[in-house]
């Protein structure tokens, strides 16, 4: 494309697309860095400069660090559930089995269906079915709504995340698994490696691209985790179960603390930047050719 | 000798028929939800009660009265043709615009297109969180211009240019030959001619990924819609689901009904496309 009419070319192809990127994320995004210094509550017309005060709002808003706090166990118990069953199916899956094709569609059908009504179907299954169970059997387990019980609740948040994220990860794992060379799982076979052995010298170090992936896709999903924190527990009971996400949700629109919400979602978003950058460069190191 | 093999074969079959009940009782726990779903949705809430199990013994029957009630309470086709419109308008919109700047990008090496390239690699790690206050601040504030679906159909473009451009990126870099299009351009085509008729089919593969993942984000989407649409006409499915909850979370079989009616469409368009979708998902995302 290298022609006299470079100006026209730019103006047909690149601007446009161009344009809806840089007004709908960067110009917000500094824009809501410019916010953090403000003292905006949404309505009014003029926003003071107020130098770090929403920060320092943002360090004395416990509720905010201790929602952080939980997100972190949620997606440290998620990261690895999924990854492990995930990883586990892809295996099974990849075994020679009858029927692959339909069982890998069937487990990523969560995926097709979005959060808010993922959360309300499990909300039916927490609330009724499950508490049926427990009444007919006499199960203490299942007796009260798990969704009442703080614990609980938020046990079965991370059960619904990783009903979901799992049907996805098996996918990129059994195209791992499928990619897997005949050849060096014989010749490891022939070596006499088997089960364990096998499993964590042979077929981890050559899976470990796709456990890259997989690992940066969950950690960035468990972190920003709202539709069905939202539609399944709305972070009750008694806010036990508000994740970092909703927390800023909430307090920008509910509570129309923009400043701070805004200071809150750019530490959220360092947070989880620093977190997925390092996972990446640890486990690429890991990654070796077959 | 021949001992051995016969062994290993039996212990072989053994380890996938053991590996099969393993899959299938699995695979039943995860169905388990839908199971529930579909059954209590013909039931009447004093049957889901007594139990959520059953479709026997129900004393008031089966029946499709439920659907009929949430098909109306949802206003299901409004929202499904807002749903529609909005997602068709966006894929359209950011495959085709992603195509053209990615081409752009990779045939123009300029401080430009290189610094946008890089920009938009960088700002895939930017979550939707760290942007909604401050989009909501300029487009509801200073311009003033939320509910509108045009509104809606831009941001989507907006968000999901970064990713699209940087697939076409890596797929017209690796895949596109420039002597094609310098054939084109001694047979006297225009660039627009060039790209139209001879680089855009080529990218299909690609066009095809980007077309169901951004059409499965976008129908989905519940975040950014309820941030910029709130006029009741305009909701889309996941918004309109939201506030028939709201209302009706305590008539448990017209709630069922509705969440089925609200799956239905992707579910029968994924029983069709299974192939081809989950195709696009492994490849958008191991790239």
């Amino acid at each position: 494309m290298e022609s006299k009419n470079k100006g026209k070319d730019f103006c047909i192809f690149a601007l446009p697309g161009m344009f809806c990127f840089f007004a709908v994320v960067i110009v917000p995004f500094l824009y809501g860095v410019y916010l953090t210094f403000t003292d905006w509550n949404g309505v009014a017309r003029d926003k003071n400069f107020i130098g770090f005060t929403n920060f320092i709002s943002v360090v004395q808003d416990k509720l905010f660090w201790s929602s952080l706090l939980l997100t972190f166990k949620y997606v440290i118990v998620v990261v690895i559930l999924v990854n492990v069953i995930a990883f586990a199916i892809a295996y099974l899956l990849t075994r020679g089995i009858k029927g692959q094709n339909f069982f890998r569609a069937g487990f990523f059908t969560p995926n097709l269906i979005g959060g808010i009504v993922l959360g309300y179907i499990w909300q039916f299954v927490f609330s009724r079915v499950f508490v049926n169970i427990g009444e007919s059997t006499g199960w203490n387990l299942f007796e009260i709504s798990w969704l009442s019980d703080p614990s609980k609740a938020f046990a079965a948040l991370v059960m619904v995340s990783v009903w979901q994220l799992s049907g996805y990860m098996i996918l990129i794992y059994v195209a791992g698994f499928m990619g897997l060379s005949e050849d060096v799982m014989e010749a490891a076979s022939i070596d006499g490696a088997t089960g364990w052995a096998k499993l964590k010298n042979i077929i981890m170090p050559l899976m470990m691209s796709s456990i890259t992936i997989c690992l940066f896709l969950t950690l960035s999903r468990a972190f920003m985790v709202y539709d069905v924190n939202l539609s399944l527990t709305s972070g009750g009971p008694y806010g036990t179960t508000e994740m970092a996400a909703m927390h800023v949700y909430e307090k920008a629109f509910t509570s129309r603390q923009f400043g701070v919400g805004q200071a809150e979602a750019l530490i959220l978003f360092i947070v989880v930047a620093c977190i997925s950058g390092l996972q990446v460069y640890l486990t690429k190191k890991q990654e070796v050719e077959a | 000798m021949m001992n051995q093999t016969q062994v290993g074969g039996t212990k072989a079959k053994a380890a996938r028929a053991l590996a099969m009940a393993g899959l299938i009782i699995i695979f039943i726990a995860y169905m388990f939800p839908f199971l529930m779903v579909v059954i209590n949705s013909l039931k009447q809430k004093r049957d889901i009660i007594k139990s959520p199990f059953s479709w026997l013994y129900t004393i008031k029957g089966l029946s499709f009265d439920n659907f009929v009630k949430a098909f109306t309470q949802m206003d299901f086709l409004n929202a499904f043709k807002n749903s529609l419109i909005v997602t068709c308008c966006a894929t359209v919109l950011v495959t085709l615009l992603a195509a053209m700047l990615a081409y752009y990008i990779v045939r123009n090496k300029n401080v430009i297109s290189g610094a946008t390239f890089a920009l938009m690699v960088a700002s895939m790690i930017i979550p939707f969180q760290a942007i909604m206050i401050p989009l909501v601040s300029i487009y509801g504030g200073t311009l003033n211009v939320l509910n509108h679906r045009i509104t809606l159909i831009f941001m989507h473009t907006g968000f999901s240019m970064a990713m699209s451009v940087f697939m076409f990126h890596g797929f017209i870099k690796g895949n596109v030959p420039i002597a094609l299009e310098e054939a084109a351009y001694l047979e006297g085509c225009t660039h627009t001619q060039t790209f139209f008729k001879i680089v855009l089919p080529l990218l299909k593969p690609t066009i095809s990924t980007m077309v169901i993942l951004n059409s499965l984000a976008f129908w989905n989407d519940f975040l950014l819609p309820s941030l910029v649409l709130t006029d009741k006409k305009l909701l889309t499915l996941p918004l309109s689901t939201y506030s028939f909850y709201g209302t009706y979370s305590a008539d448990y079989g017209t709630i069922m009904a509705g969440l089925l009616l609200c799956v239905l469409p992707i579910l029968i368009l994924y029983v069709v496309l299974q192939k081809q979708i989950i195709g696009g998902v492994v490849a958008g995302a191991v790239k």
